[in-house]
This record gives structure tokens, C-alpha cells and sequence, in this order.
């Protein structure tokens, strides 16, 4: 195991920041803390650091089957990203990736030489040969987060941890940085931890995705298990827009508005209320009613800009919906903004409903 | 190259005008006036009256005492800047108006307080005493006097440049493996030597004309304990105008050439800022 954290508790005076957390990161995988802001990731990515101490009372962390809950950030040897990149700004890109190795005991410090050689392959890995003398001013928003990079990784961290990488960047900048941190990632293999607010971002960069919310785990999962089979409301709700309607569960079917649908998890359990969610994707569009049970509704929006057509809509019973079609669908129903639509889902997600009591 | 650039910001003409007009009436007629005076005598006079024992002796101790002084604040004014920033405890307030008042003092009272604190039967003087400390009328003393009034200085210029540095710049560098002393030697350090340098240059330049609270404690003995300022108004009182400017001017030539020294190395030190 990479990394592995045993029931973390950490709370700033009455604000209690993660409640009994446990995770294990394989050794060599890419993980994504994902969660909104205050559910605690940070502070969880801060305690695998050393930057930040758990409550008393809370388990291991352990670095490749070693335990370093008891060490300094400084003899942890992880590699920590800040999100504002937090570079030496009087040191030149150079010195700022030499750092790591020019502050090692003196018996560990590798000759001026070898510095020198460590240095620009790493400037060559993240592909700033170039720039070594710059100062970090110097540099564009990705370039920094890039000698940021370097720089953790001169020390040949056991773990890379990474704290909103890309927060600080611009749409275009971000998403060529993702793919380019993917690429680096399966060239090194180094056991990684990233934060991120952004599901996309987590969905797309990583090989399992922990959601986060209010200080606890919603779901460990890989990106396809966390978007496909989500296991609480709120892990649904945090992967993006979706359509939400209270149903009944009956039987073995689940019914909601006009609609009934087969839910053979709950066979033989007795009738209780239930929340159903249908993502915008998985709701059919039609112009008439093609025999199936299916929701009437008025478009009110078509937003036609992008890969997708998304349709705002009102029911018949006035909640809003909100439906996705492909460019083809859309130009061959040929809707306008007033149309009657009939709505038809293609798959839901159903959780019981046992708030109310 | 069009000399007449427009920019979105008005009143460039106007603002650099009376920039300038204030800096020739407040300060270059007055100092030219200064120089003027002592162009009335001589060049001979003017060697023989910089020249004379008892005016090196002065400005020997005026540098000195003003460079120990503005020395010790650099490093104590560091720490209570460090702290001042740095941590919360009850009573901060009260602390960080207590770093002013040194400004808000007439020199003479302070200068009075310090030497009855000071005297050997004082305060703090009679535990010094049996330790054969003096400083009272000492050029100890001087600079016990000079530390007092430069203090605010080197506090007031670090303050800003430590609360902009980042808490994650230190992180980062303890990330890496760097000490404790590691981290403020080759991270914080360099990065707040410019605004280091600006206050140790002000409470320098303080000393240098410091009158009222010095002349209390110093004592005032020829050759060992009188400051530049004090040997000038000496000369005023005995209506040589001309000596007084020339000890004046050598006095300010020296200031301005270690003012630009510093402001030199301060831009030295800032290459890598924006």
C-alpha cells in the first residue's frame, strides 16, 4: 500500500474538519480527493503531509507500509504542491528545484555536480529546459505550477501530494495541464494524492476518486463507479446536474410522477418513499407520446452551443427539468422554444427515502 | 519616441510640478543654503574646521554609535516585528502601539527618562554599576539612546514585508526537507532583506541627526561622548556660522553616500521582484 490512513479525526475548536476517515492509496496509483469546499479534503491531504496534526487519538499514517504519523513534514519526504504554487521568488527556477537537495545534511547532499544533473532532467521533464535562470515572476500561471512540480519531485518524494493543482490556472491552461500531469504520472508511477472541487477534473485525472463531504467519505471508487452506481444522494448531486423527483417504492418497481420503473433491489420489502434522480443524458425527448409512460413538459431553453443540446423544461406539475440530446436528435425533433415534449427516462438512480420519520 | 505620452491616469503635469517645487522649498533650498554658508570660508578654513581632532572624534562617534545603534534594531526590530505578525496573544494591541511611541516622544523627555533610568543610581543603572557597566554619559549610552529612537523604524518597514510572505512559502520549504533555521536563512531571510535594509537605512539616518535625546545621556565630553549634532549647535552658539555649515555638509556628504549604499544593495537584492 502507497499510502494508508487509519481513522483520522481533526477538528479546529468546535468545527469538526474530518470525522474517523480511513484510506489506502495503492502504490503507483493516482488518487483525486474530490469534495466541495469545507468537506475536509485539504485538511486530510495536509495530515498525510505532516503539514497539519490530527486530533490525539487518531490511527497510523503510513508511507509505503511505515509508519510517519510521528515525523516531521521535513523528514516525511513527500512531495507537496500548493495550489498558488508557493515558489522561492528571490531563488531562479534553478535554485528553487535545487532546493530540496541543496538543504539535505551534509553527509546526503549530492555533489554540485550531481545537482546540476538532477536539476535540468527535471526542468527537462516538465519541459522547462529553458527557463532555468528565469525568476518566477517570470513565468506564466502554468509554467510556475510546473517548476512547483520539479521542485517537489527533486527530493524523490515516496508520495506526491498535490493540493488543488490547478485552481489557480485559466480554463485552457488547466485542462492541458491534466492531461500532461496524466501523461507524467504513467511515465513515474509515483503514488499520488490530488484535491480537487472539480468532479470533471477527478473524473478525468485519476485512477479511483474519494468524495468527500462535511469531514466524511461519501464514496471510494473509480471515476466510472462514482459517475455510473453512486452511492449516496450526495455523491449523485456532486457529479453534476440532475433531475430529481419523489417517488414511491412498491413492490418491486419504483414509481415517480406518471411513471413506474423496475427496482427489483427493494422486492418484497414493504412501500416506503424514495428520491429518484435521472441525469440530463438519460431522459428520452420526444415530440408525441410513443406508448411508454412518459412525462409531459414545455421547453422553456435550448442552449445549442456545444457538443450536446441542453433543454430546459417545465413539467406538467411545474417543477423544472432539465434533458441532454445529441446535435442529431435535437435538429430531427426540430423543437423551438413553448413546444410540448413528452419525457421518457433511460435509466434513474433510486435512494429510499428515510429522512422523514 | 513621442515625448508627450498619453496616459489614462491625469494630472502627471501638475502632480510632478508640485513634487518638484515641494522638494526644492522643503528640502534642496535649505540644504543648498547650507552649502552656500559654508562657501564663505576659505577652502583652508573649511579643511582646518572638518579636520580638527575634536570634530573627527565627533564623527567618529556620531557613524559609529548610529551604525551599532541602527544594527541592534535590525536584528531586535526583526523579532518583534516576527512576533508582532506572527502570533496572537492577548495584549498585541497594546504592544504594536508601544513600538511608536519612541516617534510620538519630544527627544528631550525620552532622553531625560532614559538617562535617570540609566544614571548609576537609577533603574536599571545601579544593577549595571557593580557590574562595572556604565552608561550613563558613556557612548554606550549614546547608543542606548540612538537603539531607543530607531526602533520604530526598522518594526514599522518590516511589518508589511513579513505579513505579505506566504505561511505555505515556509511549508514548502519544510516539504522539502529543509530545517527550521535552513527554512529562515535561505527562504524568509532573502525575502524580506530589501524592507530590512529600508528600515535599518531610516533608523541609520535618525541616529545620524539625532539632538535632543542624546545630549542628555552622552554627557557631552569633548573627544569621547559629544555627537556631530551637539559640536554644531556649540559652534552656532559662538556665532561661527560657516564652521557649523562645513561640519554640516562633510556630516550630510558621508550620510548621503551610506544611504546610497544601502539603496544600492537594496536594488541589488530586489532583482528578482516584478
Amino acid at each position: 500500500m502507497g499510502i494508508e490512513v487509519r481513522n483520522i479525526t481533526k477538528t479546529f475548536g468546535t468545527f469538526a474538519a474530518l470525522r474517523d476517515v480511513s484510506l489506502g492509496v495503492a502504490t503507483g496509483e493516482l488518487v483525486a480527493l474530490l469534495g466541495p469546499s469545507g468537506s475536509g479534503k485539504t485538511t486530510l491531504l495536509r495530515i498525510i503531509a505532516g503539514l497539519e496534526e490530527p486530533d490525539p487519538g487518531s490511527g497510523a499514517i503510513l508511507f509505503h507500509d511505515e509508519d510517519v504519523a510521528r515525523r516531521r513534514v521535513s523528514s516525511r519526504r513527500v512531495g507537496f504542491v500548493f495550489q498558488h504554487y508557493a515558489l522561492f521568488r528571490q531563488m531562479t527556477v534553478f535554485e528553487n528545484v535545487a532546493f530540496g537537495l541543496r538543504v539535505r545534511p551534509k553527509r546526503l547532499r549530492p555533489s554540485r555536480n550531481l545537482v546540476k544533473y538532477k536539476v535540468l532532467r527535471l526542468l527537462k521533464l516538465v519541459q522547462l529546459e529553458s527557463m532555468a535562470n528565469r525568476y518566477p515572476h517570470q513565468l506564466s500561471g502554468g509554467q510556475r505550477q510546473r517548476v512547483a512540480l520539479a521542485r517537489a519531485l527533486a527530493i524523490e518524494p515516496k508520495v506526491l501530494l498535490l493540493d488543488e493543482p490547478f485552481g489557480a490556472l485559466d480554463a485552457r491552461v488547466r485542462q492541458e495541464l491534466r492531461q500532461w500531469l496524466r501523461r507524467l504520472h504513467d511515465e513515474i508511477h509515483l503514488t499520488s494524492v490530488f484535491v480537487t472541487h472539480d468532479q470533471d477534473e477527478a473524473l478525468e485525472l485519476a485512477d479511483r476518486v474519494l468524495v468527500m463531504n462535511e469531514g466524511r467519505i461519501e464514496q471510494i471508487g473509480t471515476p466510472d463507479e462514482v459517475f455510473h452506481r453512486p452511492a449516496t444522494e450526495f455523491v449523485v448531486k456532486f457529479m453534476g446536474q440532475v433531475n430529481f423527483f419523489h417517488g414511491r417504492l412498491e413492490g418491486d418497481k419504483v414509481h415517480f410522477s406518471t411513471m413506474a420503473w423496475d427496482w427489483p433491489e427493494h422486492a418484497g420489502a414493504s412501500t416506503q418513499p424514495a428520491r429518484v434522480f435521472v441525469r440530463p443524458h438519460e431522459l428520452d425527448v420526444d415530440v408525441e407520446r410513443n406508448g411508454q409512460p412518459s412525462l409531459q413538459a414545455v421547453v422553456t431553453r435550448i442552449h445549442s452551443a456545444g457538443p450536446n443540446v441542453r433543454l430546459e423544461l417545465r413539467a406538467a406539475s411545474g417543477e423544472p427539468l432539465c434533458a441532454e440530446l445529441t446535435q442529431e436528435r435535437f435538429r430531427s425533433l426540430n423543437l423551438s422554444v413553448g413546444n410540448t415534449v413528452y419525457v421518457t427516462p433511460r435509466d434513474v438512480t433510486v435512494f429510499a427515502d428515510e429522512s422523514p420519520k | 519616441m513621442t515625448l508627450k505620452q498619453h496616459s489614462i491616469l491625469p494630472g502627471f503635469g501638475l502632480t510632478m510640478g508640485f513634487t518638484l517645487f515641494y522638494l526644492s522649498l522643503i528640502v534642496l533650498i535649505p540644504l543648498a543654503g547650507l552649502l552656500l554658508k559654508s562657501a564663505t570660508i576659505s577652502w583652508d578654513q573649511f579643511y582646518a574646521a572638518v579636520t580638527d581632532p575634536q570634530v573627527v572624534a565627533s564623527y567618529k562617534i556620531t557613524f559609529g554609535a548610529s551604525l551599532v545603534a541602527a544594527s541592534v534594531n535590525a536584528v531586535f526590530g526583526l523579532a518583534v516585528a516576527w512576533v508582532l505578525v506572527r502570533y496572537s496573544f492577548p495584549g498585541k494591541n497594546i504592544v504594536d502601539a508601544m513600538v511608536d511611541l519612541p516617534f510620538a516622544m519630544p527627544t528631550a523627555v525620552s532622553g531625560i527618562a532614559l538617562t535617570a533610568i540609566y544614571a548609576p543610581n537609577g533603574w536599571i543603572g545601579r544593577w549595571l554599576d557593580p557590574l562595572g557597566i556604565e552608561v550613563a554619559y558613556t557612548q554606550l549610552g549614546i547608543m542606548v539612546a540612538l537603539t531607543f529612537i530607531g526602533l520604530p523604524f526598522v518594526v514599522r518597514t518590516l511589518q508589511p514585508a513579513l505579513e505579505d510572505m506566504d505561511v505555505e512559502i515556509e511549508e514548502a520549504a519544510a516539504s522539502l526537507g529543509a530545517t527550521r533555521l535552513q527554512t529562515f536563512v535561505r527562504v524568509i531571510f532573502p525575502a524580506i532583506m530589501p524592507a530590512l535594509l529600508t528600515g535599518f537605512a531610516l533608523a541609520f539616518a535618525r541616529a545620524l541627526g539625532e539632538y535632543g535625546s542624546v545630549v542628555f545621556i552622552s554627557g557631552n565630553l569633548p573627544m569621547k561622548t559629544q555627537i556631530v549634532p551637539l559640536l554644531i549647535m556649540t559652534k552656532l552658539e559662538q556665532y561661527n556660522y560657516a564652521e557649523a555649515a562645513a561640519i554640516a555638509v562633510v556630516a550630510l556628504g558621508a550620510s548621503f553616500a551610506v544611504l546610497l549604499f544601502i539603496n544600492i544593495v537594496q536594488w541589488w537584492s530586489r532583482r528578482y521582484a516584478a
